[in-house]
């Protein structure tokens, strides 16, 4: 054995490549079957019924939330909308996992961790009609959500961007030796991206407590994984940059929740980053502007959506062991449904912002050049008012 | 091997221009103050910005224990720790993606590109969300970062070690961009850049870090958005930045000898522009010249020429002339080189032109 820049070598005769393909592929964990019965029944006494029940609770209000708002687009009442629907558990499950502290920097496919942290429904659709209740001011498009008090950074479209920013956070974190990590969400997709590379390569440098999940949904718009990447997924990954990593079956909102759970416990006690692949389908289309079965069967979406749903899987679960039943199932999806009525309704009567956030906070005080051009912008539409929409205030 | 009479004359002009310290009369000196080169400046303003508030943290590669390419972190890691002077992989998106994230969660950090020419690399970071992330959060989120690095064109470093940046960016909103050009700037534009909570590019030029100037002993900073008004004067308005200020200065000590009576500024501020000291300025002398070493197209040139003509129309007698560089990549060769920047004999041509 001898040193090369601090690390043992092994030297030996016999030329040997490591392969490309290990003969086992990374194992998933997980804890419920298909057909949400415990692989392991005694560890229901690890299972807090509370905390199942309220997890359940808002997998189904995510799913009930992006069923009509995908609806209202589709009838021309928002824009656009990205729907999460078939990745409810790893949203829920890992949401539950972390403290109101973690920082989290998602992609655009995690409204579910804000629902979670307190985000209301009104909230939602106030950001997607850009109202003037919109926190974002009408600045971005729909589900671009951000929170500043929920630790929710405000979504930013391109892919992977937002994964170095985390690392940056957690390296702030630890210098303030704060009992809290960062925690980023990306897609398969988002692994090819340079950001990812570095990013990961960056947090295990730097010792940063940071959490990659990477919700492998088996598309990026129309391309598979298989044309994605080569690798055996993306869990293993982790090693090569010197990042513990685990797959977890993203399906299973209990699996989620606890490899989560452990994540972040390493994260913050021991200095370092974690990954995470969840693997997962991406049951909707990649948004309200993509038609999959252009480039996927019909047959193989309604296979996921139907048959292994992950919502559904945690129902069983729960039913099976007397937490919840049917009725308690049609009141949720009927108060539901009237709450989402009443959401957007009143988020589509509201206001949009006035002129004047168009050239708010582009800095923290607005310069004299922006003031001009405010003026002249007012000074057009007020005098061909006809021309431009006429529910946006002048000021 | 000597090189012919004409080009050492050249060259003999060329670092006058670099090396003068007598021509940086816009400060108020005391009669104390220290003397000191501007990267020692730019160090001295970091450190006491880092001193004042730990928020405050650098990250580049070689900055911490190297002391960065241009020393301006030298000795900063030993006193700071190696979290607040960071040595970072090779990865210009990354970092300075990480430091956007960490600017809006609270740290106020400064990303050190060891050549402006790299930051291209970081592009995305900068432009998508950089600027963008105050506004489309509702301003919920800031992010007071300080991108800043040498950029423009060294002594035969190679056409991508020799870009002016600063093209690239003024396009981009929520960004502000400064260009410091003495030890006094320096320091004080990285004390505003650092207190500042929008993101600001400070453009450093590879050739002035050995400039000396003796600044004062008390502290001070600079304003973000205001131009210095080097030499006042009545003939012609000339305004420059970074380098170019000296070649100015140079080719101003001919003018004066000729009689012109030239007003120089240095414009400071490339975003915004400060068109309330230039505007003033123009009024006096109804003539325009522009020095920069940008390249033609899309340069600040470019762009100021456009904000004068919009604004100043009617105080203009002559059309807005601007000195560039060539729309070519910087060449290795040393003659070549010299022949793609605006020189001293080039600007007193130009005034005789506009002023006659």
């Amino acid at each position: 054995m001898n040193d090369f820049m601090g690390r043992k070598v092994s030297y030996s005769s016999q030329m040997c490549f490591i392969p490309e393909e290990s003969t086992n592929s990374v194992p998933c964990y997980r804890l419920l079957s298909t057909h949400g019965d415990l692989l392991d029944p005694s560890s229901i006494n690890e299972l807090d019924k509370e905390l199942c029940i309220e997890m359940y609770r808002k997998m189904v209000t995510l799913q009930v939330m992006d069923t009509i708002f995908y609806d209202a687009q589709r009838q021309g009442r928002i824009s656009f909308y990205v729907t999460t629907i078939g990745e409810e558990a790893i949203n829920i499950g890992s949401a539950a996992a972390l403290n109101a502290t973690d920082v989290v920097f998602s992609q655009y496919r995690e409204p579910g961790v804000l629902m979670w942290r307190g985000f209301t429904l009104q909230q939602f659709a106030n950001q997607c009609y850009g109202n003037e209740y919109d926190l974002g001011k009408g600045r971005q498009m729909p589900v671009h959500y951000g929170s500043n008090e929920l630790n929710y950074l405000t979504v930013s479209s391109p892919i992977a961007t937002q994964v170095p920013q985390a690392v940056g956070a957690a390296y702030g974190l630890k210098m303030d030796k704060k009992d809290a990590c960062a925690v980023t969400y990306f897609g398969d997709g988002g692994t090819s991206e340079g950001d990812f590379h570095a990013g990961m390569n960056f947090a295990a440098v730097l010792g940063a407590p940071v959490l990659f999940i990477c919700r492998n949904n088996g598309w990026a718009i129309s391309t598979p994984t298989s044309e994605q990447f080569r690798s055996d997924g993306v869990a293993i990954k982790g090693q090569a940059y010197g990042v513990r990593s685990i797959r977890v079956d993203g399906n299973d909102a209990l699996a989620v929740y606890f490899a989560v759970k452990n994540a972040r416990k390493m994260a913050v006690e021991e200095f370092r980053p974690i990954l995470i692949e969840a693997l997962t389908y991406r049951v909707g289309h990649h948004s309200t502007s993509d038609d999959s079965s252009k480039y996927r069967s019909v047959d193989e979406i309604e296979y996921w959506r139907t048959r292994r749903d992950p919502v559904a899987r945690l129902r069983m679960f729960l039913q099976s062991n007397r937490w919840w039943d049917d009725e308690n199932e049609d009141l949720l999806r009927q108060d539901l449904r009237t709450q989402m009525m009443s959401v957007l309704h009143n988020a589509e009567s509201k206001k949009k912002p006035g002129l004047s956030n168009l050239f708010e906070d582009v800095y923290d005080v607005i310069p004299q050049n922006l003031k001009e051009q405010e003026q002249e912008t007012q000074a057009i539409v007020g005098k061909y008012p006809k021309d431009y929409p006429s529910d946006v205030p002048l000021d | 091997m000597r090189a012919p009479p004409s080009t050492v004359r050249a060259s003999k002009l060329v670092t006058n221009a670099v090396a003068v310290k007598s021509e940086t009369a816009s400060i108020a000196a005391t009669k104390s103050g220290h003397e000191l080169l501007l990267f020692e400046a730019l160090r001295e303003g970091l450190e006491e910005e880092m001193e004042r508030d730990p928020r405050v943290c650098v990250l580049g590669e070689d900055v911490g224990h190297y002391g960065g390419s241009y020393k301006v972190t030298k000795g900063l890691a030993e006193k700071f720790g190696d979290l607040r002077v960071l040595d970072t992989p090779i990865a210009e998106n990354s970092f300075t993606g990480m430091a956007v994230g960490a600017a809006m969660t609270g740290l106020r950090p400064i990303v050190e590109g060891m050549n402006m020419g790299f930051l291209l690399l970081a592009y995305n970071q900068i432009s998508n969300n950089c600027g963008m992330l105050h506004y489309t959060s509702g301003g919920q989120f800031t992010i007071p970062v300080v991108i800043r690095g040498p950029g423009g064109v060294g002594r035969q470093l190679g056409a991508e070690h020799s870009q002016r940046l600063e093209s690239y960016f003024q396009s981009v909103p929520g960004l502000q961009m400064v260009a410091c050009s003495t030890p006094y700037n320096a320091k004080g534009l990285m004390k505003a850049a650092i207190r500042s909570e929008n993101p600001v590019i400070l453009c450093e030029h590879v050739l002035l870090y050995n400039l000396k100037e003796r600044i004062p002993d008390e502290e001070y900073v600079c304003c973000l958005e205001r131009a210095e008004l080097v030499r006042p004067g009545k003939d012609v308005t000339i305004l420059t930045y970074s380098r170019m200020r000296h070649h100015v200065l140079q080719a101003a000590k001919s003018l004066i000898n000729k009689g012109y009576d030239p007003e120089i500024i240095d414009i400071i501020s490339l975003k915004p522009f400060d068109l309330h000291t230039i505007g003033n300025s123009i009024k006096k002398t109804h003539k325009v010249l522009i020095v920069e070493e940008c390249m033609r197209t899309g340069g600040i040139g470019a762009s100021l020429r456009a904000s004068i003509m919009d604004n100043f129309w009617d105080y203009l007698d002559a059309p807005i002339m601007c000195l560039s560089s060539q729309d070519v990549p910087t060449p290795y060769a040393g003659t070549l080189e010299e022949a793609t920047v605006v020189q001293p004999p080039q600007i007193v041509k130009a005034i005789k032109q506009l002023c006659g």
